[in-house]
């Protein structure tokens, strides 16, 4: 517990400026280490995605530029400092266990004239995908619990990237400490064990080992029509209970799903065309991580929403983790007829960086 | 011996004096964030998280926050950078109601165990004439000579940044 005396303490040397005043809860997410952080930190409150498109006159020596600068940028701000000539230094001051995260498309390889680890998702026949929402040179990913810190960062990153690229999107997203979504379904229940396995790179081009892929595809939901499906029909669909997340084979949420139980007219209890079903894997070393965010644009004049979840995947191996899964979902997901993706961007996520280094350097330097 | 707040109240007193103006002179130097983290054995005089604004051409400033580990004060005098053949050291004041900038007569003072910000619309280090463009990102080299002491050799990063618009008005200010 924080004593008032350790607050006070805090707060002084806080106001001197000292960084080794970070105060003890934690409230600081540390930016150096084998992988970059934004993917296993515990999600936040708020989250901004930005894709960004480099110029055609950004090549490698920009890059680097760029690259150096938005690292300076991330590792004061999440440490609760003030970026180098921040305008508003007060904002900084708030960490709310603000992340930063960076990841490269496929045109910042080409950019750099290296090869790109990543490309383009095969598509899928439930896909819209709108220009607007896919794509990207380079991903700023910023998530903190509180949005005028994560608004802050993004003005200065933003302001940074500016003389390098152009921005192609922006997605917002939030989420709730009881990981529902807007269709009320509690999300995320099962993830991987064992991240070394599922999430961080260990093969490949030594500079992309510690580091991660990240699927982000934005999926519309049609929330006008999913009100009118009762309660029945919307555990059916997605295979677990609305009130507990549990498996309709089980009781509490970590349960874990049987899908070999069948009715008493033998029908499976978990329906083959199931949510859960369709996306169940049976190796745990290829599961996904997923860190969703919900997203609520606003109401059309006769309200209806633009509401959806930006569903950001990672995992070490996009064509044998993801989209076998994602394969699985378009083929037979019963929620399909509630949900359409509408955007989708792949990056590389290079590994975390020394105190001394860049993110990217393994690749740039 | 002086205290460090008698010191402090000295510099302001001469800061006044030089420019007539109280509001902007008596303005106390805060402290960077960096600036804490100096070890005790820093080296004499440092400068924490400098920067320079980028520029096409023509005029530019650079800043940052100087340091002075020393018991006594630091004066400094003049700088020098590849970027700029002329290079002044410049605060901001106050003048008929208008802001205007101006060579700082005696430059910047440091106060023992002090530090000393450059900051747009303040002290700032003047690149008259920049003889390349500025990139963001870049790295360019300084050298600040000091009174009586060793020089200060740093590397300042290129910043976009809208404020700061340090254009030189020869005929507002005095020579």
């Amino acid at each position: 517990m924080i004593s008032r005396r350790g607050l006070i303490a805090g707060g002084a040397l806080t106001a001197v400026g000292a960084l080794t005043a970070a105060p003890a809860q934690a409230t600081v997410e540390p930016f150096h280490g084998p992988h970059q952080a934004g993917i296993a930190t515990p999600p936040q409150a708020h989250a901004v995605f930005v894709g960004l498109d480099l110029s055609p006159d950004s090549d490698k020596e920009a890059v680097v530029r760029l690259l150096q600068l938005l690292t300076d940028d991330a590792r004061r701000l999440t440490q609760g400092r003030p970026a180098l000539a921040d305008t508003e230094p007060e904002l900084a001051a708030t960490a709310a266990r603000l992340t930063i995260t960076f990841g490269f498309g496929p045109g910042l390889f080409a950019a750099v004239k290296a090869e790109s680890p990543v490309a383009p998702l095969p598509s899928f026949t439930i896909d819209k995908l709108d220009k607007r929402w896919s794509g990207g040179d380079l991903l700023v990913q910023i998530c903190a619990d509180d949005g005028v810190t994560v608004a802050h960062a993004l003005r200065m990153i933003v302001k940074d990237a500016r003389a390098f690229a152009k921005v192609r999107w922006v997605q917002r997203g939030f989420q709730s400490a009881t990981r529902r979504n807007l269709m009320g379904q509690v999300d995320g229940t099962v993830q991987p064990a064992d991240l070394d396995r599922a999430v961080w790179i260990s093969q490949g081009p030594a500079w992309l080992r510690g580091g991660t892929t990240l699927v982000l595809r934005r999926i519309r939901m049609s929330l006008e029509s999913w009100d009118a499906a009762d309660r029945v029909a919307r555990e059916f669909t997605i295979g677990r209970r609305l009130d507990t997340g549990a498996p309709l084979t089980g009781r509490a949420e970590r349960d874990e799903a049987d899908y070999s139980q069948v009715n008493k007219l033998g029908f499976p209890i978990i329906s083959e065309y199931a949510h859960v079903r369709r996306a169940h894997v049976t190796d745990p070393g290829l599961r996904i991580l997923r860190r969703p965010y919900n997203y609520d644009e606003g109401l059309t004049p006769d309200g209806k929403s633009d509401s959806g979840l930006l569903f950001a995947s990672y995992q070490a191996d996009i064509d044998r983790q993801f989209v076998p899964i994602q394969r699985n979902l378009a083929k037979g997901d019963l929620l399909n007829e509630w949900i359409t993706p509408v955007g989708s961007a792949v990056f590389a996520i290079p590994p975390g960086c020394a105190p001394e280094g860049w993110i990217g350097d393994g690749l740039l330097k | 011996m002086f205290s460090r707040h008698a010191l402090l109240l000295a510099a302001a007193a001469i800061a006044l004096t030089g420019c007539g103006s109280a509001q902007v002179a008596a303005a106390p130097a805060k402290q960077s964030p960096a600036a804490a983290q100096q070890s005790p054995t820093a080296a004499a005089l440092t400068i924490t998280d400098p920067w320079v604004k980028t520029a096409k051409k023509g005029m530019s400033a650079a800043f940052g926050t100087l340091v002075n580990n020393t018991d006594a004060e630091v004066t400094i005098v003049s700088g020098a950078s590849p970027l700029s053949p002329k290079i002044e050291l410049h605060e901001v004041v106050e003048s008929g109601g208008k802001m205007i900038m101006r060579p700082k007569a005696g430059g910047f003072v440091i106060p023992a165990h002090g530090t000393h910000e450059l900051r747009p619309g303040g002290d700032h280090i003047m690149l008259m004439g920049v003889a390349q463009e500025v990139l963001p990102g870049a790295r360019i080299p300084f050298t600040l000579t000091v009174k009586g002491g060793e020089p200060l050799e740093f590397t300042a990063i290129g910043k976009d940044f809208a404020g700061g618009k340090e254009d030189y008005q020869p005929g507002m200010g005095h020579k």
